[in-house]
């Protein structure tokens, strides 16, 4: 789960992690009023969107005066914000993150995320603040400091003055530095993050270490502790569609293709998305109904698949295991009575009953093309957008 | 043989009495395991299905029944605790099936259970079948044969299509391993090969990876420096776009890494047989194995 950085550096406060003044507004007089509040120099004003880049997309500006940060809300709200992770059609910016100016000595990168090959979670730094951490990995890998972390001990004192020597930092910086680190593992390992970047991580012209950015993801299977998540949830970034089936328990991600398909299990799920576009057709979603694929899940699937306009088939690709196919072809065809299906479907049930739910399809009176193999399914499928 | 489980495994059932874990130990008991405990705070004493002795905690149902091995069907906020005391309690093989665990909860429990040299199948798995013989798991036996592949599995219903198309070519398999979906697993891909290496049954294996991580690069790795058996494999999400969570919490490409492309590329480089079509899998052991 992603959330804001305005949300991300109220986690990080709470924490004692150092970061600038600032408040979130949602229209262009709450920004004036608390820029008047803020009394600072300089006022930042921010886009809030879920993506990064925003600054070179013209979402954040410098301003000096509270009739500069007017003019810089006003043209900042309501924008759609295009940068290299939004796609072409860019994001609508409906908040802004009213922030004090700071006095930058250096521009640093702090980082923290779970390594998955050793099974550690690793904070890293580099000198190169500012820059795309995947860029200088790619590029002089060597700049990036790391520091894993044993679960058991949790991040040490001596793990963060490692980081904080190697980035160059000395006196009293390397303190608030180390004490930043030590904080920022704190807020990581209590909010269950998965990801943490600050970026860049700023010294300050008198030597303070500041979050001037922040970006934080929760670990979405941690949300049965953390009843906080449910209220940093953005339903604005996210697809209406997947909202939707989030609301019936689907696990749903909208593609462009034109082929939707409904599956169980998340490998299978993708497996069928590639033989789709193998086969010369285009997925247009990822649809896993789960293990208990029954005549709900089936009918809200099929509402889900059918609101996007672009579907001119659909694949149902069931391997019954504990799920018995009989039920779940008796779930196909009591959907397909109670909602409109104006799009060939092709079905494929296989394991646990197979025979009977081939049966139960083919003397139904629904229009099914019933499928035998995963290939003959796709195959199928595809055969029926060109026979159009 | 077969690998980690076979018919003499003494198992026991941690979360026996919850639903999903008294349907799977019937299901289980059917197949031929032998499940000699059950575990539920709280329920001991009692008998499941009139016959399997259930215990308060696994460190009683160890030294009252002998148990060597468990499965657990756990909720998640309590999984990783159970996976602890089963470690704890001398269990040798613990296979979680439990989705939705916190990654942070796994990462302590990782080291425990590499510190004490235990086998953690998991968790997020469908488990571990050794056909004919046993099984720990939620997977379904009948779709199963024995015989001389191993199978090694980030995924569950993906796992039986591959073992549907191999048992209808009248190919078996030695032991399938579903290793997990999750990004923090306790056996991955290098581990179960490592198994499969030192198995007599087993001639060749099936190694079905997806995006996320690099788990699968580093096997190609080790494959080439330690595993002589011809292997063959599939990467799930070709057409998954990146930076979407592609239902299992592992299967995300994340800062461009992960991709099934650079997965695919590795493990050819190597010599390991790629399959393209998920719908290969069968075909491509059968001609590798020239059977």
């Amino acid at each position: 789960m992603k959330i804001h950085e305005y949300q991300a550096k109220e986690i990080l406060k709470r924490y004692l992690v150092p970061v600038p003044r600032g408040k979130v507004a949602f229209s262009v007089d709450e920004a004036v009023t608390l820029a008047k509040e803020l009394k600072s120099e300089v006022t930042v004003v921010k886009a809030q969107i879920h993506a990064g880049g925003r600054g070179k997309g013209g979402g954040v500006k410098l301003a000096r005066s509270v009739d500069e940060v007017r003019e810089a809300a006003r043209q900042i709200l309501g924008m759609h914000l295009v940068t290299h992770q939004t796609g072409p059609e860019g994001k609508l910016v409906k908040k802004l993150l009213i922030e004090e100016g700071m006095s930058i000595a250096r521009e640093l990168y702090l980082g923290m995320v779970l390594d998955r090959s050793v099974s550690q979670l690793v904070m890293m730094a580099s000198t190169e603040g500012g820059m795309e951490i995947e860029k200088v990995a790619a590029e002089t890998p060597e700049k990036i400091l790391k520091e894993w972390i044993d679960p058991c001990l949790g991040l040490k004192s001596y793990q963060a003055r490692n980081l904080a020597f190697g980035l160059g930092l000395s006196g009293k910086e390397v303190n608030s530095a180390v004490a930043f680190m030590l904080a920022l593992y704190r807020a990581f390992t209590e909010m269950d993050a998965s990801l943490a970047e600050i970026n860049p991580l700023i010294v300050t012209t008198d030597g303070q270490v500041i979050a001037l950015d922040a970006k934080i993801n929760f670990d979405d299977n941690a949300d049965f502790r953390h009843s906080e998540y449910a209220g940093m949830r953005d339903l604005d970034e996210e697809d209406p569609l997947e909202v939707e089936a989030s609301r019936f328990d689907l696990n749903y991600i909208k593609l462009d293709g034109n082929v939707g398909c409904m599956v169980n299990g998340a490998g299978l799920a993708m497996s069928t998305m590639d033989i789709i576009k193998l086969a010369g057709g285009e997925p247009a979603n990822f649809l896993d109904v789960g293990g208990g694929a029954n005549v709900d899940t089936v009918r809200d699937g099929f509402k889900i698949i059918l609101r996007d306009e672009n579907v001119k088939a659909i694949l149902i690709n069931i391997f019954g295991g504990i799920v018995r196919c009989d039920r779940v072809a008796k779930g196909v065809i009591e959907a397909a009575e109670t909602i409109e299906i104006k799009v060939p479907v092709v079905v494929r049930l296989e394991g646990t009953n197979a025979i009977e739910a081939g049966e139960l399809l083919n003397t139904s009176n629904m229009d099914v093309i019933v499928a035998t193999t995963l290939e003959d399914a796709a195959q199928k499928v595809v055969n029926t957008l060109r026979s159009k | 043989m077969s690998v980690l489980i076979d018919e003499k495994t003494r198992v026991l059932v941690q979360g026996i009495t919850g639903g999903e874990g008294s349907f799977h130990a019937t299901q289980m008991i059917e197949y031929g395991t032998k499940v000699v405990a059950g575990v539920t705070p709280g329920k001991g004493g009692l008998r499941f299905q009139d016959k399997v002795p259930v215990f308060n905690t696994v460190k009683e149902a160890v030294r009252e029944t002998e148990a060597t091995a468990s499965v657990i069907f756990v909720p998640p906020p309590f999984a990783a605790d159970a996976i602890l005391e089963s470690v704890y309690a001398g269990i040798e093989i613990i296979v979680c099936i439990t989705e939705g665990i916190p990654a942070l909860d796994m990462l302590s429990v990782y080291q425990v259970v590499k510190s004490h040299g235990v086998h953690l199948i998991g968790p997020n798995c469908p488990g571990v079948i050794s056909p004919e013989k046993s099984k720990m798991g939620i997977m379904p036996g009948f779709i199963h044969k024995e015989g001389p592949v191993g199978v090694i599995s980030r995924s569950g219903t993906l796992t039986y299509e591959a073992v549907g198309q191999l048992t209808s070519l009248g190919i078996g398999q030695s032991t399938c391993i579903g290793i997990g979906g999750d990004p923090v697993i306790g056996t991955r891909f290098i581990d179960a090969l490592a198994l499969f290496s030192e198995d007599e049954q087993t001639e060749a294996v099936v190694m079905i990876g997806e995006i996320g991580g690099s788990a699968e690069e580093e096997a190609a790795a080790w494959i080439q420096k330690n595993f002589t058996k011809p292997v063959v494999s599939f990467i799930a999400g070709q057409t998954a776009p990146p930076g979407r969570r592609m239902g299992h919490a592992g299967a995300i490409i994340s800062g461009g890494k992960g991709t099934a492309a650079e997965k695919m590329k590795a493990l050819s480089e190597v010599g390991i047989h790629v399959c393209q079509s998920p719908a290969d899998i069968g075909r491509t052991v059968k001609e590798v194995m020239g059977i």
